[in-house]
């Protein structure tokens, strides 16, 4: 398999005037064609600033990347310069947001925002591009796309409009598509709907998906992969299978127990308890610490290593040291 | 497959064991990551603090309150002694800011110009105040057909062109310090119900007053602590906007020979009658009055917006 | 749209309705008004009088009269200049006030928006600071005060623009500047307010990521949005103007309706106050309804309110 993206020790931090956030502490990430990769974690634990510094797309100032590296197929995307980011945005990469409602400009036409993209990048006709928008739209499930192109967004439902922005996302084809909470303001069936979709225009495009969400239902069904992130850190990689089946840092499996599931009937949830650490001051050793039921007095002093579990399963935790282990198995 | 996994140091290797012993869950850990938290109005202060250009809006408020009480008594001269000999002297050190073409002292009238202006403005805020809350209170609370009925009354009074009703208004009832402050405030008030009786609308099926009022708070609570806060914010930003405003449609009204009359002027006034001097020179009558005008209209200006943004809780970050 | 359009012009109409009426019982009834008593030495000014206002018939149909001659555009008579009417003031002074205000308008609208979008672009850095302090001077300073210091800055001691009256492009500068100042600032406060805030929308972030250039975003993208709420606000800009026209054609000299509205102040010409102030609110109560029709036609959501029973 190629891989298309690969995030190297990625810092972002965002200077106010309380002083320095630090979103992103380090991330590593890799993705490869044709997958899906989510990535899970709470409100605030950078998974978005992760998703928008791909594209550059962190408003600066104040966000900045301070360190490490982003290659999308051999490029650098923290190198590049803002018109060669340009090129890529919307043609290689695409991006969903959250809220379909405020994602379209609300004074512009439907054909009018999902043409734009194209008669940017591509030298083709005005009715070449509405054709192709057409086309699009059929391929999104959106009823008489010829008429409804001419239509502003507060005409369409709310699911509609998700559609109308994975089509706007798909028009030109891109090789990566990086969804952030692409369900989150929409009805639990229009969310089933909607990840469907998602899934038959992987298979019909073989587009790689990032999946933003804090929704372990959503992870379930459609991604081949899990990262888990806290306070700006990965915290836990793996497959679907390992991540759902051997969770193995204390958060991963806090997050499972706080969803309900469907293969485990009459299990209590059981919430995970505190709030995540302030980034404006991170702690120095592992930031779950406070909230952990299984810390450690090491995990408050010292940053746990990488320990691989598999070829595709890794987790940053002192519990997989042998000492810790030794100290479990006596009590 | 995996992102390279960091070498491992060695300091990892030189962690005594006991500290790999679980910790007994300390309660209080989780709690205390969380930031304090600071009341509503500490907040709003500690932002208004940070914005210098609205601070010196309103340090220049103050000196201006207190000058316009003691100002007078610094010079030896009365608001209202004339000294025909002394007519239209320049600045010097018995005439701080010069004379009139009458031989008054512009400092004294300057100050007193300050009372009145600073009254008329203060007043028009106040009246707007009491029945701009009154109305959009009643008209917000009530709800239903009240508020249909009251609100279309708004429209329309919205719709009246403010500056021709007030001249059309002091034409008739002739200027005094009375009329005008009555002519400011027959259709001033109208932003002001307007913005109240939208607040009390948006709070009054807010969650969180049903969340207090589950939880068993006390009525008076409740309006204490979260329907005076979030309603206060755009009134007092309203109330800061009106004076300068009223300031300013008194020194229109005095061009239009509408103003407050002798003995005592308004800055408004003041500016006007030296309007057809400054071409002869006397740049001290016209400048100062305006400076005062103007400078105060740039202090409250300046102080409201500051205020707009250390209220808003929406924009609070 | 039609209900839209039908409900502003209804309300439009009572506007209207309500000013005249309160002009009409104000001079009617508060004592010294030259139309509760015969206080003219004139006697053709009288019969002016009598015949406009129809004063020996009973109040409420004079009233009725009243309201009709207005109906018919019948601005009334003036007391002072006997020869003279509020129609033929107007049709004298109204185009000359109407090429001042409209220069105005298109120096404020143009300027303010240019101001407030840099001031917007540059948030927070060297230019967004000046911009907004030479604004909030702008509206701080009364136009009385700044007209007379363009006069004697650019006039009198620096011969750059005559100081007075209305007969070449040149003469027009000093007053359009004077009159353009304040509802430039207003203007340039609130584009660069709605522009900051339109900026942090999520369709502009889509925008970006289409990977459009920055132009492109801001001016097909956020400035549509942006000026909504300058559009709103325009109706009141023109109630300011106006009433700012007063003050600049007196000081200029500019034989504008705005002049003869403060002279017949000064004169207490209350025929003249009255049909002026009834004209000129009719004006800008038109004014107010184009707005709110262009408001319609420029955001295609207000369709869908109206369809919604709103």
């Amino acid at each position: 398999m190629d891989k298309i993206l690969d995030i190297k020790d990625l810092h972002v931090s965002f200077v106010t005037y309380g002083g320095e956030v630090q979103a992103v502490r380090g991330v590593n990430l890799e993705l490869y064609k044709g997958e899906t990769l989510a990535i899970v974690g709470e409100s605030g634990c950078g998974k978005s600033v992760t998703a928008n510094s791909i594209m550059k797309l962190i408003p600066s100032p104040p966000g900045k990347i301070k360190h490490g590296s982003i290659h999308f197929k051999g490029k650098d995307m923290t190198k590049l310069s803002n018109k060669e980011v340009r090129k890529i945005r919307g043609v290689d990469i695409s991006m969903i947001f959250q809220d379909p409602m405020t994602a379209l400009n609300p004074t512009l036409t439907i054909g009018d925002q999902l043409t734009e993209g194209i008669k940017q990048h591509r030298k083709i006709s005005a009715k070449q591009a509405n054709h192709h928008a057409i086309d699009m739209l059929k391929l999104v499930g959106i009823p008489n796309p010829d008429e409804r192109m001419k239509q502003y967004p507060h005409q369409f439902s709310g699911g509609m409009r998700q559609r109308i922005v994975i089509a706007m996302a798909l028009i030109c084809e891109p090789e990566l598509l990086i969804a952030d909470e692409p369900t989150t303001a929409l009805d639990v069936t229009i969310q089933a709907q909607i990840l469907q979709l998602f899934q038959k225009i992987q298979r019909e495009t073989g587009v790689s998906i990032i999946l933003i969400t804090h929704d372990l239902g959503i992870v379930a069904k459609v991604a081949n992969r899990i990262a888990v992130m806290y306070a700006g850190k990965v915290i836990e990689t793996g497959t679907r299978q390992e991540i759902f089946y051997h969770p193995n840092h204390p958060y991963t499996q806090g997050l499972l127990n706080s969803v309900p599931r469907l293969d485990q009937k009459g299990e209590r949830l059981i919430p995970i308890d505190g709030t995540p650490p302030d980034l404006f001051a991170p702690p120095e050793g592992c930031p779950f610490t406070a909230r952990c039921p299984k810390a450690m007095e090491v995990c408050s002093r010292i940053y746990p290593f990488q320990t691989e579990l598999s070829q595709t399963h890794a987790v940053e935790c002192w519990l997989q040291d042998e000492r810790a282990k030794k100290y479990i198995a006596s009590s | 497959m995996l992102p390279a996994a960091r070498e491992k140091e060695t300091h990892h290797h030189e962690v005594p064991d006991e500290w790999f012993k679980p910790k007994e869950k300390d309660e209080q850990q989780a709690e205390s990551v969380v930031r304090p938290s600071l009341s509503y109005w500490q907040d709003a202060w500690r932002r208004l603090k940070k914005n210098k250009l609205a601070m010196s809006g309103f340090f220049f408020l103050v000196f201006l309150g207190i000058m316009a009480v003691f100002g007078p008594i610094l010079s030896p001269h009365s608001v209202s002694e004339q000294v025909l000999s002394n007519q239209n002297q320049s600045p010097s050190v018995t005439h701080w800011f010069g004379t009139d073409d009458l031989g008054r002292d512009v400092f004294t009238r300057t100050w007193y110009g300050a009372r009145i202006s600073l009254f008329v403005g203060l007043m028009a805020a106040f009246i707007d105040f009491f029945i701009g809350v009154t109305y959009g209170g009643i008209s917000g609370y009530k709800g239903g057909r009240t508020d249909n009925v009251m609100m279309r009354i708004i429209e329309i009074l919205y719709g009246l062109p403010y500056l021709l009703v007030v001249i059309l208004l002091l034409v008739v009832m002739g200027p005094s310090l009375l009329t005008i402050i009555i002519a400011l405030t027959v259709t001033g008030w109208v932003g002001m119900a307007r913005i109240v009786r939208g607040q009390v609308l948006q709070i009054k099926h807010n969650e969180f007053v049903l969340a207090s009022q589950s939880f068993g708070a006390k009525t008076k609570r409740i309006i204490r602590k979260n329907l005076l806060p979030n309603t206060m914010g755009p009134i007092i930003v309203q109330m800061t906007l009106t004076v300068p405003t009223a300031i300013f449609a008194e020194a229109f009204l005095s061009f239009l020979g509408l103003g407050i009359q002798s003995p005592f002027a308004s800055w408004g006034v003041m500016a006007n009658d030296a309007l057809g001097t400054i071409l002869s020179g006397h740049w001290w009558r016209l400048f100062f009055p305006a400076f005062f005008i103007s400078a105060t209209m740039f202090a409250f200006n300046v102080l409201g917006d500051g205020l707009q943004d250390a209220l808003d809780p929406k924009l609070r970050r | 749209m039609a209900k839209y359009i039908i409900k502003r012009f209804a309300l439009m109409v009572i506007t209207v309705l309500i000013i005249a009426t309160l002009t009409f019982f104000l001079m009617n009834l508060l004592p010294g008004s030259p139309l509760n008593e015969e206080r003219s030495t004139n006697e053709a000014v009288q019969q002016n009088l009598e015949a406009h206002f129809n004063l020996d018939e009973p109040l409420i149909v004079q009233y009725v009269l009243y309201l009709k001659s207005i109906a018919t555009l019948d601005f009334g008579p003036s007391i002072k200049q006997p020869t003279e009417t509020v129609n033929s003031l107007l049709s004298r002074g109204f185009p000359i006030s109407a090429e001042l205000g409209i220069w105005t308008i298109l120096t404020a609208v143009i300027s303010g928006i240019a101001l407030g979008v840099f001031a917007a672009l540059k948030h927070n850095g060297l230019i967004d600071y000046i911009a907004m302090t030479v604004a909030v001077l702008g509206i701080s300073v009364p136009n009385f005060v700044l007209a007379t210091l363009l006069i004697q800055e650019l006039a009198v001691n620096r011969d750059f623009f005559p100081a007075a009256t209305w007969s070449s492009p040149a003469h027009m500068v000093l007053p359009i500047l004077a009159l353009a100042t304040g509802p430039m600032a207003i203007i340039a406060r609130l584009t660069r307010s709605s522009m900051l805030e339109t900026l942090t929308q999520d369709y502009i972030k889509t925008a970006r990521a289409k990977g459009l250039s920055p132009v492109k975003v801001i001016i097909k993208h956020a400035l549509r949005n942006a000026l909504m709420p300058v559009v709103t606000i325009l109706g009141t800009l023109m109630a300011g103007i106006l009433t700012g026209t007063f003050v600049i054609e007196k000081i200029f000299a500019i034989p504008g309706m705005g002049k003869y509205f403060v002279d017949s102040i000064n004169q207490r010409d209350y025929p003249v106050i009255m049909g002026t102030t009834v004209f000129y609110s009719a004006f800008l109560v038109f004014m107010l309804f184009l707005v709110d029709i262009a408001y319609g036609l420029l955001d295609p959501r207000i369709k869908l309110h109206d369809e919604g029973g709103g």
